[in-house]
């Protein structure tokens, strides 16, 4: 591929993006478009550990809830995936055996990116050969602050290469890129590089997802697919935690990308509290009565 | 030169702020004839929210020392206070005579500095050592019932609503109250008291509004753990006692008047909101005389 010069990526129009999230934000979903809405989401959600707590333990318990979400409530979709940490994959992979919960792992140093390339290659081949269905790698964000575009471009590719048959999701960290111009450009980066999926935090600083920041990297993708007819999944992650915000993410992206994306082999949400959340609004929407987290599964 | 007089904006009072209805509806009761102001008529989703602010708050109001818990409620009654002349205003607005007015507002502070005392003293009262027959040592202690939802008496605007309020937080539980229907001005203003004085938002949560309409979704939601219903409608009675079963609630139906009186003075009105946690702790003998612990 000839060299491009992201310095020239689109601009992006800052107010024109509050805008349409503004007007996305005003919409209300109501009953049986509520309930499709709300069983996908849960169908979409990366169901996430990535503490320094983490046990062998707890991830068992979290893959069983990715398959049992509420049990007392018949015909609940599974989430799409489990996300953990490299050490944990062979532990995930049996527990999903049989289901069709896949298992994603963090890799290259999550979550600063700061180690060296071998150190980033090694990680990624760990989780792959451990069985990880998906990676979820982060950009070195400090590389793209210096404008090593290029140097950055070329790990995400290593990284692809060693990902084999893996999908690769990017992990841009938007909290930490700035403004929504940057944005755009390490979007257009990872997308050109090779990433089956753009994420945009790793969860562990704030802010994490916005609505704002995935409109932006949605026109990003949408631009792309244009341009050379290849689709790229987004994953938004970290502080989607309700059910009404879940659903307008929902909203943007069939309104953006349509609803080709709609479903998880395109769309992710990297959440923990989320799908309690939706479940008690579920058990809401059947039941008429609010629901206490007392009677749902812990997080 | 004739002034245009300001009007105050009735909100309502959840988690520390004070928003308007997410319905955008208002209501507007009368006393007298006159129209008492453009009253927020709140509707199950404000209900919703206010629970979700009082269930965050519970653990960090109820895992306060009891003596801080004290201080606060002394605080409110001083902040009360110095405000006296609106509420006796406002009262008098809502019907009331002047002598009654004042004589309500001095109740109410009194109450509240009433409760202050209490909140370090009831569990001590409330627990116990119980006599078993193995080796253990056994005892009980009150431990709060969580989040309360209190439909507020009807005609007593400000001692009513501070009787009920003010025991309820003094045990460590949080509360979502809904305000009288008819004379719903000194709910609002008790907020601001509230929320000038150290009260964590979150703790008291207060909403006007349609009693009927929101009595049934007070009784079924789940996350509340117990309801006190103040009046003597047996409809509503009824309608209570059947939603509370879903989750168990606990239901206390009080009177709707009389809060002059000496009744609404008693640490049993704490008791009343708590839960007996009983601990079987194993002990060997270890004194001379064989005593257990």
């Amino acid at each position: 591929m000839a060299e491009k010069d992201y310095r020239l990526s689109p601009r992006v129009d800052q107010v024109g993006i509050q805008d349409r999230v503004d007007r996305i934000t005003k919409r209300s979903v109501k009953s049986e478009a509520k309930r499709k809405g709300l069983l996908m989401t849960l169908n979409m959600i990366d169901l996430t550990t990535l503490e320094g707590a983490d046990t062998d333990f707890k991830v068992k318990q979290m893959c069983y809830k990715a398959q049992h979400l509420h049990d007392s409530f018949p015909d609940l979709p599974t989430t799409a995936a489990v996300c953990v940490y490299p050490n944990f994959v062979k532990t995930a992979i049996n527990e999903v055996k049989g289901s069709k919960v896949k298992v994603a792992s963090v890799a290259t140093a999550f979550p600063s990116g700061h180690s060296s390339s071998e150190i980033k290659l090694l990680d990624t081949k760990i989780a792959v050969d451990n069985g990880a269905h998906e990676v979820d790698m982060v950009i070195s964000r400090g590389k793209f602050h210096s404008g090593e575009y290029n140097f950055v471009f070329d790990e995400i590719a290593a990284i692809k290469e060693a990902c084999g048959n893996a999908r690769l999701k990017v992990i841009l960290e938007t909290g930490e890129l700035g403004t929504f111009d940057k944005v755009r450009r390490a979007s257009d980066i990872a997308m050109d590089a090779g990433a089956d999926f753009i994420k945009t935090s790793t969860g562990k600083i704030s802010p994490a997802a916005t609505l704002p920041v995935t409109l932006v990297m949605l026109e990003a993708i949408k631009d792309y697919y244009y341009e050379t007819g290849k689709m790229i999944g987004m994953k938004p992650a970290g502080g989607i935690s309700n059910s009404k915000l879940a659903l307008q993410y929902l909203l943007m992206v069939k309104e953006t990308l349509g609803g080709k994306w709609l479903s998880n082999e395109w769309f992710r949400f990297g959440a923990s509290s989320l799908a309690n959340d939706v479940l008690m609004q579920i058990m809401k929407q059947e039941s008429g009565n609010y629901q206490s987290k007392d009677y749902f599964s812990k997080d | 030169m004739s002034r245009i007089e300001v009007l105050k904006t009735y909100k309502i009072y959840i988690g520390g702020k004070f928003p308007r209805t997410e319905s955008g509806r208002y209501y507007q009761p009368k006393a007298n004839g006159k129209v008492l102001g453009n009253i927020c008529l709140s509707s199950r989703k404000d209900f919703r929210n206010a629970t979700v602010a009082a269930r965050s708050a519970q653990v960090g109001w109820a895992a306060k020392s009891a003596y801080n818990r004290s201080q606060i409620l002394y605080r409110i009654a001083e902040i009360l206070e110095g405000r006296r002349t609106q509420f006796v205003e406002e009262l008098i607005q809502q019907g009331s005579k002047k002598a009654q007015a004042e004589k309500e507002v001095n109740l109410s502070i009194d109450r509240l500095i009433y409760f202050a005392g209490w909140c370090d003293k009831y569990m001590q009262i409330f627990s116990a050592v119980n006599p078993v027959a193995s080796s253990h040592f056994n005892f009980s202690v009150p431990e709060p019932t969580g989040v309360v939802a209190i439909l507020a008496p009807e005609e007593s605007g400000l001692l009513g609503l501070v009787s009920q309020i003010a025991p309820t937080i003094a045990g460590g539980n949080t509360c979502v109250v809904l305000a009288s229907e008819n004379k719903p001005l000194c709910s609002i203003t008790f907020a601001e008291v509230l929320s000038t004085s150290d009260v964590p938002g979150g703790v008291i949560n207060i909403l006007t509004g349609n009693r009927k309409e929101l009595t049934p979704h007070f009784g079924r939601h789940m996350d509340v753990n117990a309801l006190i219903y103040c009046g003597n409608n047996p409809a509503e009675i009824k309608t209570i006692h059947e939603a509370a079963v879903d989750n168990l609630k606990r239901v206390i139906i009080r009177d709707g008047g009389g809060y002059v009186s000496d009744n609404y003075e008693s640490p049993y009105l704490i008791s009343s909101l708590q839960e007996t946690k009983t601990t079987w702790h194993p002990v060997e003998k270890i004194g001379a005389a064989g005593s257990g612990y």
